[in-house]
């Protein structure tokens, strides 16, 4: 069948099972638009492309496709590097479609040209630049198989417009879909191995039976490898207590018994110091991220590692692991259950009973923890909102996040009961994250509830695709956590900068966050006191026609507890100030 | 030049593509791996080509670098051989000042070292030398107090060493 390469394109996207594209169009993507109108995919008209790679990274966290952005050359592809390299960073499978200047002006400082294969070389899994239209479909097939196998990640195509511009001689070509074996041999570099090596299996399965104060350290990778069921089987056959990272929250139940939360710097007293006590940590997908290890030379001094990772480069990377399987976590585990289950099973485990009573021991002493305030005092404690908004709405609710203060309170104070309902921005830490995730989100599963919990910093970065929501129709809700200041900052500078407060503050009103809300469309409503919160959230939950914006006034002063200082040991954490001198009577005991 | 304390030899086997070698480089360059010599060339295979590194292990375990490296879907097939398990060589051109009392010295250090002259002028000399990064090295200390004028070594290129066990036929 004859063609263009612009339909090409397109007829590729909907060969690969594409339901929606976020995206802007520009000069050089234009020829590509064109045939997107006939088209059986949703395509939604972004107001920032920052946006739109977001947007395709929260979908891809909600649903587990991979997620299409599709923008224009120079600075349309500048502005998606951010996402793209928040998706490399947290291995989340992404495929964007830039435009190209043509070929024959590629380094010329065409108008609108840039580098952006050069440009985006390190913050993808893989990028090519297609020079022929008869290689786009090839070009498309590479890219979701990449994006999606192995260790997933973003990877970009670029495409000159010639080869999709019908005007244009060199555009024209001829349909061809490549089959699995035809884009196998064509990435001769790329066998990512799936199977774990079944000796090493054996070895850990050996250290998971004999160890007395094992922890499960459970990373993002197992929501990447869908093995939150195989992961639950092997937690409740060996009853070994369960860590969940900030990229792996709901991977594992928050309310089962074995599941201690989320460890780290921001993590909670149990989590952290199970892991610094431990004398095995099964890392299941997880990677030795300094925000989890604290001060790498005194993180669990006596733990012995299984490490299981998809990404070979990722065993030994950090800490040296004592068995290091390169494998698929899902396969691996499910491994691991049956050489566990041939020992014996929960019979060939070793007695933990001093261990599971010091666990529950720090649970009752050192709980999550704050002081709420007077109901007359005109602040709100931004904790309660998150325990409020967690239990008025349904729990398969999917919450995103922003970065900052809000994002540790949501991590900490929601209970995560299902896989999927987290969208965080983990490893890059992107400011402006949550607004754009959540309509990515949203647009995947419309049948959710889809809460972003945003500070009013990151607010003001990617706000305004709530114009996009309303336009689209992608009823979102956004809970503004409003503390008037780049709070996480303030906090740093009020614990380690003796309260030199530096270039942090935002005032509460300058933007007029409602005003602003209902000029882009949405429900917006202003709670001031303790006593207005449960109400706001109720209506709310009851709109679903439009996104609503919520504007929580919260308590500046608040700081995240517990807290593992930059550059501190684990053994170092601090708690909240109520349970400080608790704390130091017990390591005075130890 | 002199070599780093620790070092491995990286032998890649390529896609030959456009912007394969950046892709290599970049990578070295942002997970802070240094290179201390850098081969590219063509292999009997028109769609492969094979880019060596010696690569510092000083600072970075070597079977990190490899493991990063192997993660590039352009790259084939990555080799690392210890400098016990290599068989390097290496190229050196040099034009060295040779006047009149200076020339039959220098004729007779490349008689030594096996290097043959390239070309000749009416004040300097150019020879060329292949072989061991280690000779290499001590061909150009031998030179040097005649003066180098230009100097150009085209960095290590490596087979692993072969068995020699009492089993293998002759
Ligand atoms: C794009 C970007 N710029 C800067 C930072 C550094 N940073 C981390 S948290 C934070 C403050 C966030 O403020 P806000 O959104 O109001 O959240 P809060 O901490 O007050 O809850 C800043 C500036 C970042 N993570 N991302
Ligand atoms: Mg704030």
């Amino acid at each position: 069948m004859k063609m263009n390469g612009g339909q090409a394109l397109i007829k590729a996207l909907e060969m690969q099972a594409v339901e929606v594209v976020f995206g802007l169009p520009g000069g050089a993507i234009l020829p590509v638009y064109d045939p997107l109108i006939d088209s059986p995919i949703r395509h939604v008209l972004v107001r920032h492309e920052q946006g739109a790679g977001h947007m395709a990274e929260g979908y891809a966290h909600a649903t587990g496709r991979p997620g299409v952005a599709m923008v224009t050359s120079g600075p349309a592809a500048t502005n998606v590097v951010t996402p793209l390299c928040d998706a490399y960073m947290d291995s989340v499978p992404l495929v964007c479609i830039t435009g190209q200047v043509p070929t024959a002006a590629i380094g010329t400082d065409a108008f609108q040209e840039c580098d952006t294969v050069g440009i985006t070389r390190s913050v993808t899994k893989h990028n090519e630049l297609v020079t022929e239209a008869s290689q786009i479909p090839l070009a498309i097939r590479q890219a979701f198989h990449l994006a999606t196998t192995g260790r997933p990640g973003p990877v970009l195509v670029d495409i000159p417009k010639d080869i999709v511009d019908p005007a244009n001689p060199r555009s024209a070509m001829e349909w061809y879909w490549p089959t699995d074996e035809e884009v196998a041999a064509s990435l001769p570099g790329y066998r990512p191995q799936v199977e774990g090596d079944p000796a090493l299996v054996a070895a850990a399965a050996e250290l998971l039976c004999a160890a007395e104060r094992p922890v499960l350290y459970i990373g993002g990778g197992i929501l990447k490898a869908r093995a939150a069921e195989a992961l639950r089987a092997l937690a409740e056959m060996t009853g070994i207590p369960v860590v969940t990272t900030l990229m792996a929250r709901g991977a594992f139940p928050d309310d089962h018994p074995l599941c201690l939360g989320m460890p780290g710097m921001h993590g909670n007293y149990t989590a952290i110091t199970a892991m610094q006590e431990a004398d095995l940590l099964v890392a299941l997908g997880s990677r030795f991220d300094d925000r989890v290890t604290g001060k790498l030379d005194g993180f669990a001094p006596d733990a012995r590692i299984v490490h299981v990772d998809i990404d070979p480069a990722e065993l030994h990377k950090v800490r040296r692991a004592d068995v290091a399987i390169a494998g698929d976590c899902r396969i691996v585990i499910e491994a691991l259950v049956a050489a566990v289950a041939a020992k014996g099973g929960s019979a060939a485990q070793a007695d933990r009973s001093t261990w599971k009573q010091r666990i529950s021991g720090w649970q009752e002493r050192f709980p999550l923890t704050y002081e709420q305030l007077d109901p007359g005092e005109g602040h709100v404690k931004p904790q309660f909102v998150l325990e409020r908004l967690r239990d008025l709405s349904p729990s398969d609710t999917i919450v995103a996040s922003g970065v900052g203060q809000h994002q540790m309170w949501t991590s900490q104070f929601w209970r995560f009961n299902h896989p999927y309902t987290w969208v965080n921005s983990g490893g890059l830490g992107t400011m402006g994250f949550s607004i754009p995730a959540a309509i990515g989100a949203k647009a995947g599963r419309p049948d959710r509830t889809v809460w972003a919990v945003d500070g009013d910093g990151c607010f003001q970065m990617t706000a305004q695709e709530l114009v996009t929501a309303s336009a689209e129709r992608i009823p979102i809700k956004v809970a503004l956590l409003n503390n008037a200041y780049l709070g996480m900052v303030r906090q740093w500078q009020e614990m380690f900068y003796e309260e030199r407060y530096s270039e942090v503050y935002l005032s509460p009103d300058l933007p007029d966050y409602v005003k602003w809300a209902e000029a882009m469309g949405c429900v917006a409503m202003r709670v001031e006191s303790t006593d207005e919160v449960d109400a706001a959230i109720e209506k709310a939950n009851a709109i679903n026609d439009r996104p609503v914006v919520i504007e929580f006034r919260t308590d500046s002063r608040e700081k995240v507890f517990p807290m593992v200082p930059a550059g501190k040991s684990n053994s170092d954490v601090m708690v909240d100030p109520t349970q400080a001198a608790d704390l130091d009577r017990a390591r005075g005991g130890r | 030049m002199a070599r780093p304390v620790s070092y491995h030899t990286l032998v890649m086997l390529v896609e030959n593509k456009p912007g394969v070698l950046a892709r290599v480089a970049g990578l070295f360059a942002r997970r802070g791996f240094n290179i201390h010599s850098l081969a590219v060339a063509p292999t009997e295979n028109p769609a492969l080509s094979r880019i060596t590194v010696v690569a510092d292990t000083e600072s970075t375990p070597v079977d990190q670098m490899v493991k990063q490296v192997d993660k590039l879907i352009n790259v084939v097939r990555i080799d690392e051989l210890a400098p016990e398990d290599a068989v390097e060589q290496e190229l050196l051109m040099a034009t060295v000042r040779a006047g009149a009392g200076d020339r039959s010295q220098i004729l007779e250090l490349c008689q030594i070292f096996g290097a043959r002259v390239l070309n000749t002028g009416s004040t300097e000399i150019m020879v060329r030398l292949a072989g061991s990064p280690g000779k290499l090295d001590d061909f150009e200390d031998l030179l040097r107090p005649f003066g180098i004028v230009a100097i150009q070594r085209t960095g290590t290129v490596a087979l692993p060493r072969l068995e020699r066990s009492a089993a293998t036929p002759r």
